[in-house]
């Protein structure tokens, strides 16, 4: 008689222990996405936006998505093109993916350069979104060339932090001047990821196949 | 020369080296033989009697967990075979009830069908009267000689016209008789028939009881084998418990595998329920974790239909229930498990609906032209996982017959299993002891191989002193005499 209830009550006993002890850590992922606008790279902004397809396919609901541009000065609520943190409803996320997928349509449709890059303005600026959604992961994905370009009033030679925040370059194109010295492009890469290191990011990692896009929500 | 080792009495040569410091050993291994020998049998009682111990434990607790088994087993077979004689016994109370109640008027009817047949007959054995007396007359006149009178010869002719009217009239009376006999024996015929079929009837069910009387000799037999407690029922009732631990373990399986696909039917929609970001641990979400409860209570309200209907005993105290609350509780679960089911046809339904907008989103983010399909095909997926969403927890709730014979026969299995284990490890334990002991003498033996020249010495010394006191005794013996 004991035996048997102990065997029908162990599932449940386990059951009560798991409802008690639920993970209280976020497992919900959010990603911050830089789109350059600056000089000849405006020419890329089609691919950016296969990027963020990819990317509204594969992020799950309770997730997090803004799509920010790269321009003179980056430092702004302003440049966030599209943000949204998914509802926990798949039906509901997926009405909230559409939408955005709309909004960033019509950006790139409307997209134009500007003079200079701030891609540390735009770091510190998805750095503090990602903060704000308390996801368990973070990544800023870099949709650049990674040549920064700063009007002489703009500073931004300080320490930034991206603790816990993956950050990824994509679609970095040599310049005409990196095929003179490729050094240059070398150089410019290992200079990000020195800074990116720096400021205690969890890991630095370049895509410029946008066919292996799989890798970029792998941490 | 300098890196040789420090042992190396003689440098470059390791064998002379330890030859040398072997033999420089040797008169201090003689001196320590006797402490050295007695070291080594220590050692080998030290490992070899625990180890024996053990052993001998290990035995004893396999006999007892045996005798245990035997005493559970023969129990449960008792049980068992104490509950199907009782099936046994309700069959045939059923079978009197509903075939035998009607056997007195059956009796009845067929008496009077007798009764009536015997009637009948007899009607047919009256036979018709016998031909009136007026034959010997005819015979008498027969004999009346003519001798050509006229007279006698006309007289005779109307006597013979006569008796051939009469002869006419009695055989077509006769005639008559008969035909109404044989009517009343065509009569018969149905009477014979419905006689027939009673008897048939009535034989088809003495035998469906003759055939529920032999099931039950043969039970009892088996119950009292058990209650003898003799080997046969023993091995009877472990291999039964085997064939149903392996059935049963088989089923479950099955049903473990209906599970999972009812866990895949209804964990996507519940995410639409409870929500998709929440988790319980870094992998397992809470809507997962709804699926599972949802198919746990499935099972559990089976469990609890099993047990109400009398079909499995894993609740004694549903057993023991009240008829009506027994009855209440019986539709209660039925009524649940039937909104459960309803519920997972619905959530089976949201599935389908959750993956054709999460196909249109990734489509229209793909850029591609979304395939229109045939309206009604893509509607028997959608038919099916409704329909299987409905069917699968009544599926599920059969799983408590399997799981009742799993636990009943897993003690079984698991205890032979135990003793099997119990006396390997005892033999094990037992040679681990042998050899130990065994190896222990081998070492003692080396060891006086080892300083072989020492006691070689000592037994010729021996010698030389018993051979001086035997010379000496007979001396003295030489000098007495």
């Amino acid at each position: 008689m004991r035996r048997r209830a102990f065997v029908v009550s162990v599932p449940l006993l386990g059951l009560a222990y798991a409802a008690g002890c639920t993970d209280q850590r976020s497992h919900a992922h959010a990603v911050y996405m830089l789109v350059d606008t600056s000089g000849t790279y405006a020419q890329e902004i089609g691919k950016a936006q296969l990027i963020v397809n990819y990317l509204l396919g594969s992020l799950q609901p309770g997730d997090s998505l803004a799509v920010a541009r790269v321009r003179s000065r980056s430092f702004s609520e302003k440049d966030i093109i599209a943000k949204a943190t998914f509802d926990n409803r798949p039906s509901q996320a997926n009405a909230q993916k559409r939408a955005l997928k709309e909004k960033v349509e019509a950006f790139t449709a409307s997209a134009r350069g500007s003079v200079n890059t701030d891609i540390t303005g735009g770091l510190i600026q998805g750095s503090q979104f990602l903060k704000e959604t308390g996801a368990g992961r973070k990544t800023i994905l870099i949709f650049s060339d990674m040549q920064e370009e700063l009007d002489k009033a703009t500073v931004r030679n300080f320490p930034i932090d991206l603790k816990d925040i993956r950050v990824v370059a994509v679609n970095v194109v040599k310049l005409s001047t990196d095929n003179i010295d490729p050094r240059r492009y070398m150089g410019r890469l290992e200079d990000w990821q020195k800074r990116v290191k720096a400021a205690g990011a969890s890991e630095w990692r370049v895509i410029n196949d946008i066919e292996h896009l799989d890798a970029l929500l792998k941490g | 020369m300098a890196d040789s080792p420090f042992w190396m009495i003689w440098p470059g040569n390791a064998a002379l080296s330890a030859l040398i410091l072997f033999l420089i050993a040797m008169p201090f291994l003689y001196a320590a033989r006797m402490p050295v020998h007695g070291l080594l049998r220590a050692l080998g009682q030290l490992a070899g009697g625990p180890l024996r111990m053990c052993s001998r434990w290990l035995l004893d607790a396999a006999r007892t967990l045996q005798e245990r088994n035997r005493a559970v087993l023969l129990a449960q077979g008792r049980e068992e075979t104490g509950q199907q004689i009782a099936r046994e016994f309700e069959r045939v109370a059923a079978l009197v009830r509903h075939d035998l109640e009607g056997y007195p008027a059956l009796q009845r009817k067929l008496l009077d069908e007798i009764t009536r047949v015997e009637e009948d007959y007899r009607k047919c054995g009256e036979v018709p009267p016998p031909p009136p007396e007026w034959i010997e007359a005819v015979t008498a006149v027969a004999k009346v000689k003519s001798n050509g009178n006229e007279m006698v010869q006309r007289i005779l002719e109307e006597i013979q016209k006569s008796v051939v009217v009469i002869h006419d009239k009695a055989l077509a009376e006769y005639r008559r008789a008969y035909q109404s006999r044989h009517k009343i024996l065509d009569g018969f015929m149905p009477f014979w028939r419905s006689l027939d079929k009673t008897l048939a009837r009535t034989d088809s069910k003495i035998t469906s009881l003759t055939e529920r009387a032999s099931v039950i000799d043969a039970q009892m037999e088996k119950f009292e084998q058990i209650a003898k407690k003799t080997d046969k029922a023993e091995h009877a009732l472990t291999v039964s418990a085997l064939t149903q631990f392996f059935i049963a373990a088989l089923v479950l399986l099955i049903a473990a595998g209906g599970a999972l696909i009812n866990f895949k039917l209804i964990a996507l929609p519940m995410s639409e329920m409870v929500g998709a970001g929440d988790y319980l641990t870094s992998t397992l979400r809470t809507s997962e974790v709804a699926a599972l409860v949802i198919i746990f209570v499935e099972a559990t309200m089976g469990l609890f239909l099993m047990e109400t209907l009398h079909i499995t005993h894993l609740f004694p105290r549903i057993h023991s229930l009240g008829e009506v609350i027994r009855k209440r509780m019986m539709w209660a679960s039925f009524v649940l498990l039937l909104t459960l089911a309803g519920i997972e046809a619905a959530l089976a339904l949201m599935r389908d609906m959750l993956i054709a907008d999460k196909q249109a989103l990734l489509q229209s983010l793909a850029a591609t032209q979304a395939v229109v399909a045939d309206g009604w095909l893509t509607r028997i997926p959608t038919a099916g996982q409704m329909l299987l969403g409905f069917i699968l927890p009544f599926a599920l709730a059969f799983v408590a017959i399997p799981l009742e014979s799993f636990i009943n026969s897993a003690r079984t299995v698991g205890g032979a299993a135990l003793v099997i284990l119990a006396r390997a490890v005892a033999v094990a334990l037992r040679l681990a002891g042998s050899f130990i002991r065994q190896l222990c003498r081998v070492l003692i033996m080396v060891y006086d191989i080892s300083i072989v020249l020492p006691l070689l010495g000592e037994r010729l010394v021996k010698a030389g002193r018993a051979g001086a006191k035997a010379r000496g005794a007979g001396l003295q013996a030489g000098e007495r005499s």
